[in-house]
């Protein structure tokens, strides 16, 4: 008999539960899915001008551009937004004009936007890029990340792959005291997404009286 | 007979394939885990088209509220703590070792010097609550460096490759940030990172 239960014991099965420690695995991983960031956060280079007042400006680091090459945009209250195209007439107030954020709002402004040349540059530029993003994604491509920059900063500074140089825009951006730091991100992001490199954040508080007074006339708060 | 039979088979499921997967997932995740940065305050950052990386060291995060409150903090323990002895020093306060270890437990600076003393004295969950309150001042002490700019020249000292990543509410008004933004252009600080969420709706259009 005694050997019978042995033979019996040896029978005895061997596998270990696993599902408690499923579950603890279940646990820690749900604990790790939470509490980590998957999604780096973004980030948007900006370069300010430095205040200090001794570093005086070179005449040859000065430019100069057109008026028809500039556009101005006032960032309002309530996510509104104005604009002056080329130089603001302060006897008019209807020069600065309401438009909006998004595709169908300063994009549509800027990229319509003709200059005394006769293009649109900033259609030109996207178009070009359009197609330069095109080469880069293509199936093989061998186009190295430095060469992609390269390109790229050479639409910026308008000149065209097709060996067509286009006047490039500058943008000054002036967001009201009223306005939210989302406005200001959003206007900078029309910038990046227009491959605006000339752009500029400017003070309403140092503005001319000149243009004060037309803003207030045209109704910009 | 036969139908006994299937009621006694064993139903035994085999976890140990199911425990290698989880095994696998829980090794992914925490190898690629970075961990949230405890905030003082939480704060949505805007949207936009930028698909620039923010970098993973040296970095000076500015946190700013709806309120226009400010707090900052690097992720460097021994960089805060080296500008914390410049703080110091500078506005000639005494802390405790209980202190100095409440601090380097914080995320992030937000008391301002009068009340820093007062601040690390509280239990740990009593500051969180207490720095919501607080935030760095911008005023600047008699026609000198204000708070703030002192707290960015200390780090500026501390790890002279620092770069400054300003994240901000999306409703905060302008005129808070430009006020920051100019106290940093005053310093020569002019160069930063906006930190933003990646707007893919924008991008793919």
């Amino acid at each position: 008999m005694a050997k019978k239960n042995l033979s019996k014991q040896k029978k005895m099965d061997t596998r270990v539960n696993f599902t408690p420690m499923v579950d603890m695995m279940m646990l820690l991983i749900t604990f790790f899915m939470l509490c980590t960031t998957l999604a780096k956060p973004q980030a948007m280079q900006l370069t300010m001008p430095s205040n200090d007042d001794t570093k005086q400006m070179n005449e040859e680091d000065k430019q100069v551009t057109k008026a028809s090459h500039t556009i101005t945009l006032y960032l309002g209250a309530n996510d509104k937004v104005w604009y002056v195209a080329g130089l603001p007439n302060y006897d008019d107030p209807s020069c600065v004009k309401p438009t909006s954020y998004g595709k169908d709002g300063i994009e549509k402004v800027l990229n319509e936007h003709t200059t005394e040349e006769g293009v649109n540059p900033v259609a030109k530029i996207k178009m070009a890029k359009k197609e330069l993003d095109a080469k880069k994604n293509e199936y093989n491509s061998k186009m190295t990340d430095e060469q992609y920059q390269e390109a790229l900063k050479k639409l910026k500074k308008g000149e065209l792959p097709s060996g067509e140089k286009v006047p490039t825009m500058t943008v000054i951006i002036r967001p009201l005291n009223s306005a939210t730091y989302e406005n200001m991100v959003a206007a900078l992001d029309e910038m990046l997404i227009s491959n605006i490199d000339k752009y500029v954040i400017d003070n309403v508080d140092k503005m001319s009286d000149d243009d004060k007074a037309l803003i207030e006339k045209a109704g910009v708060k | 007979m036969a139908k006994i039979k299937i009621q006694k088979k064993d139903i035994w499921i085999d976890m140990t394939p199911m425990s290698d997967v989880m095994t696998l997932l829980l090794c992914f995740f925490m190898l690629t885990s970075t961990f949230l940065t405890p905030e003082p305050v939480q704060v949505t950052a805007p949207n936009s088209v930028s698909e620039v990386k923010i970098p993973e060291q040296d970095v000076l995060n500015i946190l700013v509220t709806p309120e226009g409150r400010i707090y900052c903090g690097t992720e460097n323990k021994n960089n805060m703590q080296a500008m914390l002895e410049t703080m110091t020093d500078k506005f000639g306060i005494q802390l405790n070792a209980n202190q100095i270890k409440h601090f380097r437990e914080d995320a992030m600076v937000g008391a301002p010097m009068a009340q820093l003393g007062n601040y690390l004295n509280l239990d740990t969950e009593k500051m969180g609550e207490a720095i919501q309150k607080l935030g760095l001042p911008l005023d600047s002490i008699n026609g000198g460096k204000s708070e703030f700019q002192e707290w960015v020249a200390a780090a500026r000292e501390a790890n002279p490759d620092i770069k400054l990543a300003i994240k901000c509410d999306s409703k905060t008004p302008y005129a808070s940030i430009k006020k920051l933004m100019s106290e940093l252009q005053d310093m020569s600080e002019n160069r930063f990172q906006l930190i933003t969420n990646l707007d893919v709706k924008r991008l793919n259009d």
